[in-house]
């Protein structure tokens, strides 16, 4: 019996772990998005008192390794009481991190806009929660796609991390295969593909996006 | 905390410190030969390379590192560790350095390639003379940028025992039961690598505007 073949008859181990990658990085970005959206409703507000330790916040996240932080969550606050299984602070750690830079990427869009947009819609009667959610968020989100895909695919290698807080996924279910039948090559072959496979689909679906807004005017503000 | 555990903490820094700069020396210069090969247009290496980007840039650091590391021995190569990690770090960084090595190609003017050779310059030293010192400045920006994203990707190197700043936390807290302190001063000096790291590119940056003008 070949490698390749032993991989066959173990393929639900691999599909298991491929689907956990998805569950995980599906919701840590959903998360990450929100928390991007809400860190740059909570800039957009005029309270100044905010706006400084928010962009320490933004910073010190971009300054970070995403392992440390995985590790704070994990190993770190149990000691001040607050236990998360693995896979839990694993989320947790790519939503926070990952939103983090979401909301620095809106942010330097939002610096790019002209005030007279603003302007006619307060001078149209637009409270600030519908201008945002109604003017803002689509302009930002839809001319920051090329950087959001970017970022998306750094969450998506992130998500291999969490194979060190035994959190187990694609690359968990790789490493147990090879050493259980000692085919490391051809088992981490197959891992990255899956992880390649994923990455491919998200360039394209962004491409998609784009053409979505480009019929819709987004582009050529 | 005591005084190893500082000590310990500040070898781990050494050791991502150290393995990071050699993966970047590695992947800033291959990554402008493979730039330049794929300027070359040669047809099945061009399509080789693209593949190798493409993959590279979708692969974790973390599976990267496991596949070098425990495959190496079954392709017949003897790796330690320190190598199987420096070779993951720069195999993954290349890939990107080569597409910004490769837009500074791209964004260069044809005026000064076209004076360059109606004063009789041959390629290489136009290249050389002409090219490459602009290209610097004008990609340094982003080849920093994928700089600070390496040294936050090495932790990856923990996986295959390496240890680093990030792995010794876990040495630390071993003996002490207390792991809060050590993974916030890991933290605390990860900030100070990549921190210097941006203030080299500060400095880098107005000096070569000052050369340009």
């Amino acid at each position: 019996m070949s490698n390749w073949d032993i991989l066959w008859d173990e393929r639900a181990q691999f599909w298991n772990g491929f689907l956990s990658t998805l569950e995980i990085f599906g919701l840590s970005i959903v998360g990450a998005f929100l928390i991007g959206c809400g860190l740059l409703y909570l800039l957009e507000g005029s309270r100044k008192r905010l706006t400084m330790p928010l962009r320490i916040f933004i910073d010190g996240m971009r300054m970070l390794p995403f392992l440390i932080l995985a590790y704070l969550l994990y190993y770190g606050l149990p000691s001040v009481g607050i236990r998360l299984d693995a896979w839990w602070s694993g989320v947790g750690a790519l939503a926070v991190y990952h939103g983090a830079y979401f909301a620095e990427i809106f942010r330097g869009n939002r610096l790019t806009f002209p005030p007279g947009q603003i302007e006619a819609a307060e001078a149209h009667g637009f409270i600030k929660g519908k201008m945002f959610f109604r003017l803002l968020l689509p302009q930002i989100i839809m001319q920051t796609r090329p950087l959001l895909g970017n970022q998306l695919i750094y969450a998506l290698k992130d998500t291999a991390f969490l194979v060190i807080i035994t959190v187990s996924e694609l690359t968990a279910a790789a490493n147990s295969l090879s050493s259980t039948y000692f085919i490391p090559t051809e088992a981490f072959i197959v891992v990255i593909g899956f992880y390649w496979a994923i990455s491919v689909t998200m360039e394209i679906i962004i491409k998609q996006c784009g053409r979505f807004s480009a019929k819709r005017g987004f582009d050529n503000v | 905390m005591n005084a190893s555990a500082w000590q310990m903490l500040l070898e781990g820094a050494w050791t991502t410190v150290w393995i990071s700069a050699v993966s970047i020396a590695i992947g800033v210069v291959a990554g402008l030969v493979i730039a330049l090969i794929r300027l070359a247009r040669i047809p099945i290496i061009d399509q080789l390379l693209v593949l190798y980007i493409s993959v590279a840039r979708a692969t974790p650091l973390v599976t990267l590192a496991l596949f070098i590391f425990l495959s190496a021995p079954d392709l017949g190569l003897d790796l330690n560790r320190s190598v199987a990690g420096i070779l993951a770090l720069s195999l993954n960084t290349t890939a990107f350095n080569a597409e910004i090595w490769r837009s500074a190609f791209r964004n260069f003017s044809r005026e000064q390639s076209e004076a360059a050779m109606a004063t009789g310059m041959t390629p290489w030293i136009t290249f050389r003379r002409i090219m490459l010192p602009q290209m610097v400045i004008t990609s340094l920006p982003g080849l920093v940028n994928e700089m600070s994203f390496l040294i936050k990707g090495s932790p990856a190197i923990a996986v295959i025992g390496i240890v680093d700043l990030t792995r010794v936390t876990n040495r630390i807290s071993a003996v002490t039961y207390e792991p809060l302190p050590p993974i916030l001063v890991a933290g605390a000096l990860y900030m100070a690598i990549i921190g210097c790291l941006v203030w080299l590119q500060r400095l880098a940056e107005r000096r070569a505007n000052r050369l340009a003008m």
